[in-house]
């Protein structure tokens, strides 16, 4: 049986890791729980909740900072920052219709899991945008790296080492993110019809043009319709008509650009970044592929012909989503290797408990990494307490 | 000045110094070793002239397999190794040891590989900074980070020190423009992390040895994020009467949704050094300038501008002066560029680098002031104001060493205050060996003993630059 543990501050989570450590006793670090079908399963008998640490700590509309305790609510932080115009920069997904979860995402996992959506084109990734970090390591000491102001060069990065550790080097407490300005208009162009060898291309002029573009991205064929082009620019009124006219001007060898009616985009935007295009049906396995972007539409194809993908790009073709059923080992082998050759990465964002136990959900790393990653583990973490194996076994 | 210890160099290895050179001289051609005294004079130092050690022996590898070769040879030997790139650290981050061999890439110089479609260069790690951006220019690209020293200053070390530079409020600093590295580990395993992706796999190595000030490894490779360069960029200068109301003015330009791309402060002694060097057409009638740069096209420009410039006159500015022509938008630049050149000229300085959060700009500049002139001393700052990086170049007389020393001491008292507010040590600059004695007034124990678990992780033998950014006392992890 699992017990549930719900610290109610920071030095509570603390004692309790000391407490795991006189039993040996692994813990599993939650937030909101909206994202428990990812990662390897880890074996721990207790889970430690740190949504009792809710809270904004800190906002500083002018200094375009905000901080707050790691089980706050992204919500809630993202209507504080609406109310003075402003926002996370990168587009932080939000994955309950992908997993078909339930609770409230909450920004600790966020910064724990570096998840970033459609804007991480133009405004960086989430690791990009963190600039301090509190965290209770494994040894149930309370540590701080980083701090409140967006440029800081003082002592080795341990913020960005938590960003996408998934809870492995530690349970974050307290995060704070640098914010960007809400744009005062968004603008989506489409383009229909195009191949997805050619929307990567289209992608790529748009992106290589001065233009900014905050998204690009290509969802090919489904049933009945046709394939879609979408680039977002977004900004001050004045400048948006002035960047789609000339953008639309640039893509003419591509076919004619619509535009799209901003409620439609806005959902279409959020649907792509929270992966919710392809989550039906809900068997199914998917993925999540990083590669050169100018290589997606090849390895999507090389993939297609071992084996039925359907296939979303964002990212100008830098992030590709793919579903597949499970048999097998739901295309791991034949889509890490397409992956590895356009010059990127798979992981596995979906899968069943079993597949995710037989499948390695992270990429498997060269030994000298794992090797590295393991000393760097055994220095947060030295009896393997926190989020055991969630990453890789052993880590 | 001397108030900064290092460690007393290791009588077995300088007694072993005949037999090191000549197992260096079994891995490098002889261009590539520099024995003589002399020679290795000249490696002494970097930016931070007040501290001197002249190194066992520099190597200078030509390609990674030569780097993994001397490093794996001075693992196995226990020897000290500095890793330098064009030597322009301010923090002393390059600064030898007695008992070291330096490895400079300086000879690792090629642009091996432009990938527009892809938006990446990949770069040996000792080709300059600029010289990035000269190479992908007439594309109509450029690699963001452009830290003063960029003319001379390698790629490697920006990785090393995570540089900044005047155009980061929009466009990051370098960890947010890097995409991957060939790292050479301790003993010599050559590893590559991330790569032409926009996201590498496992934990992000990338962004801790970014700013790792070679403690972690020696870069021999980089691949860098290049961008499309806006349609065109003009900056405008405003004088106010204060400092007050310039921090206002800048604080409600953010308020308004504007992210310019620099937004650059100067006070009045900063003002007339750097007037009096470059003849950009500073305004002397006021306490405090700000050049704010935007981008895009000539109508986008004008508009964004318009705004500025309304919110500027609601805060009292006393002089606008819109650049005119891309000469003018040189000048301009070129008197924030060369304010460490300028004040050079007249005195000698020491340029401090600490960050705070903005709002405490008021406060922290008069608090500068009278620190500086407790000491005797005068200062000058210039700040990204958009940021809060604040640079207070604090002059004094070299040959003064009771002035040198009061520099030192005004300095560290002034980043103790940046911490103070909610700030840090150094913005962009480093640690180096210049504040490694500050940093239990950032971290306490447990954060430090943290950080050197991981570095021990790398290099558990310190071997690594091992004389810079933590504290010598309390190393036992």
């Amino acid at each position: 049986m699992i017990v549930v543990r719900r610290p109610r501050d920071e030095e509570e989570l603390a004692a309790l890791v000391r407490e795991a450590s006189g039993h040996g006793a692994p813990l599993a670090i939650e937030g909101g729980g909206t994202r428990r079908g990812l990662g390897r399963p880890v074996n721990a008998g207790i889970t430690v909740s740190v949504g009792a640490l809710n809270g904004i700590t800190l906002y500083e509309p002018a200094e375009m900072v905000i901080g707050a305790l790691a089980g706050t609510p992204l919500a809630e932080i993202e209507a504080a920052l609406a109310e003075k115009g402003q926002m996370l920069g990168f587009e932080p997904p939000d994955h309950r219709r992908l997993y078909g979860s339930t609770g409230a995402p909450t920004i600790g996992a966020v910064a724990a899991g570096n998840l970033s959506g459609s804007r991480r084109l133009w405004g960086g990734a989430c690791r990009d945008s963190l600039i301090g970090v509190r965290f209770v390591n494994g040894l149930g000491e309370i540590v701080k790296s980083g701090g409140r102001v967006m440029k800081n060069v003082t002592g080795l990065d341990l913020v960005k080492l938590q960003a996408g550790a998934w809870g492995t080097l530690g349970a974050l407490t307290e995060v704070t993110f640098k914010v960007v300005p809400r744009p005062e208009v968004t603008r989506t162009l489409v383009l229909e019809g195009l191949s997805e060898a050619q929307a990567i291309e289209a992608m790529s002029a748009a992106v290589g043009s001065p233009f900014e573009m905050t998204g690009a991205a290509h969802l090919p064929v489904s049933a009945g319709g046709m394939s879609r082009t979408l680039l977002r620019i977004e900004g001050f009124a004045f400048s948006v008509t002035y960047r789609a006219e000339a953008l639309a001007g640039l893509l003419k060898p591509f076919g004619v650009t619509g535009s799209l009616p901003e409620t439609e985009a806005d959902t279409l935007w959020r649907d792509i970044s929270d992966g919710a295009v392809l989550a039906e049906p809900r068997d199914r396995a998917i993925w999540r592929l990083s590669v050169k972007p100018g290589a997606a539409a090849s390895a999507v194809a090389s993939i297609r012909t071992r084996r039925e993908v359907a296939a979303a790009y964002d990212w100008a073709g830098g992030l590709i989503w793919l579903a597949t059923d499970e048999s097998d080992d739901a295309g791991a082998e034949v889509i890490r290797k397409a992956a590895r050759q356009a010059r990127g990465h798979a992981t596995l964002v979906r899968g069943s408990e079993g597949l995710r136990a037989r499948v390695a959900v992270f990429e498997p790393e060269p030994a000298p990494i794992a090797a590295l990653n393991r000393r760097i583990k055994a220095g947060f973490d030295p009896e393997g307490l926190i989020n055991p194996g969630k990453m890789h076994a052993g880590l | 000045m001397g108030a900064i210890a290092f460690p007393t160099p290791q009588a077995d290895i300088l007694a072993r110094r005949e037999s090191l050179v000549a197992g260096l001289a079994r891995l490098l051609p002889a261009e590539c070793l520099i024995t003589s005294e002399d020679e290795r004079r000249a490696y002494e130092t970097d930016a931070f002239t007040a501290y001197r050690r002249v190194p066992m022996a520099v190597a200078l590898p030509r390609t990674t397999a030569e780097v993994s070769a001397v490093l794996a040879f001075c693992h196995a030997e226990g020897v000290p190794v500095v890793p330098r790139g064009a030597g322009t650290s301010l923090a002393g981050g390059a600064i030898p040891q007695e008992d070291a061999v330096v490895i400079g890439v300086s000879k690792m110089n090629r642009i091996l590989e432009i990938d527009y479609a892809n938006r990446f260069a990949r770069v040996e790690a000792g080709v300059t900074n600029l010289a990035i951006t000269s190479a992908v220019s007439a594309e109509g690209f450029f690699y963001a980070p452009d830290p003063s020293s960029q003319l001379a200053c390698t790629i490697g070390g920006n990785i090393g020190m995570n540089s900044g530079g005047a155009h980061c409020l929009k466009y990051g600093v370098t960890t947010n423009n890097i995409l991957g590295v060939t790292l050479v580990l301790v003993d010599g395993t050559v590893v590559e992390i991330g790569g032409e992706a926009m996201d590498a796999p496992g934990y992000d190595l990338l962004g801790l040895v970014c700013g790792s000030e070679g403690q972690l490894g020696i870069i021999t490779e980089a691949t860098v994020r290049i961008l499309r360069a806006a349609e065109g960029a003009r900056p405008v200068l405003f004088g106010f009467p204060t400092s007050e109301q310039a921090g206002q003015a800048v604080a409600a330009i953010i308020a308004a949704g504007i992210v310019p791309v620099a937004m650059e402060f100067m006070d009045k002694p900063a003002i007339e050094i750097c007037e009096a060097f470059a003849k950009a057409g500073y305004p002397m009638d006021v306490e405090a300038l700000l050049i704010i740069e935007v981008e895009g096209s000539d109508p986008e420009m004008d508009a964004t501008l318009a705004r500025i410039v309304a919110i500027a006159r609601e805060h009292g500015v006393k002089t606008v002066r819109e650049s005119k022509s891309a000469m003018e938008t040189a000048a301009i630049w070129k008197g924030r560029k060369s304010a460490f050149g300028a004040t050079g000229r007249i005195a000698d300085y020491i340029c401090m680098d600490g960050t705070i959060p903005t709002g405490q700009l008021p406060y922290v500049l008069r608090r500068i002031d009278e620190i500086v002139k407790h000491h005797g001393l005068r200062v000058a700052n210039v700040f990204h104001a958009g940021d809060g990086n604040l640079h207070p170049l604090i002059l004094y007389n070299v040959n003064d060493p009771g002035e040198a020393e009061k520099a030192e001491e005004a300095g560290n008292d002034i980043l103790k205050l940046c911490v103070e507010v909610g700030g840090c040590l150094t913005g962009e600059h480093g640690v180096g060996i210049e504040k490694r004695d500050l940093m239990h007034h950032q971290f306490n124990r447990v954060d430090l003993q943290q950080q050197l678990r991981v570095r021990a992780a790398f290099d558990a033998q310190w071997i690594l630059n091992p004389a810079k950014v933590f504290p010598l006392d309390g190393r036992a992890a």
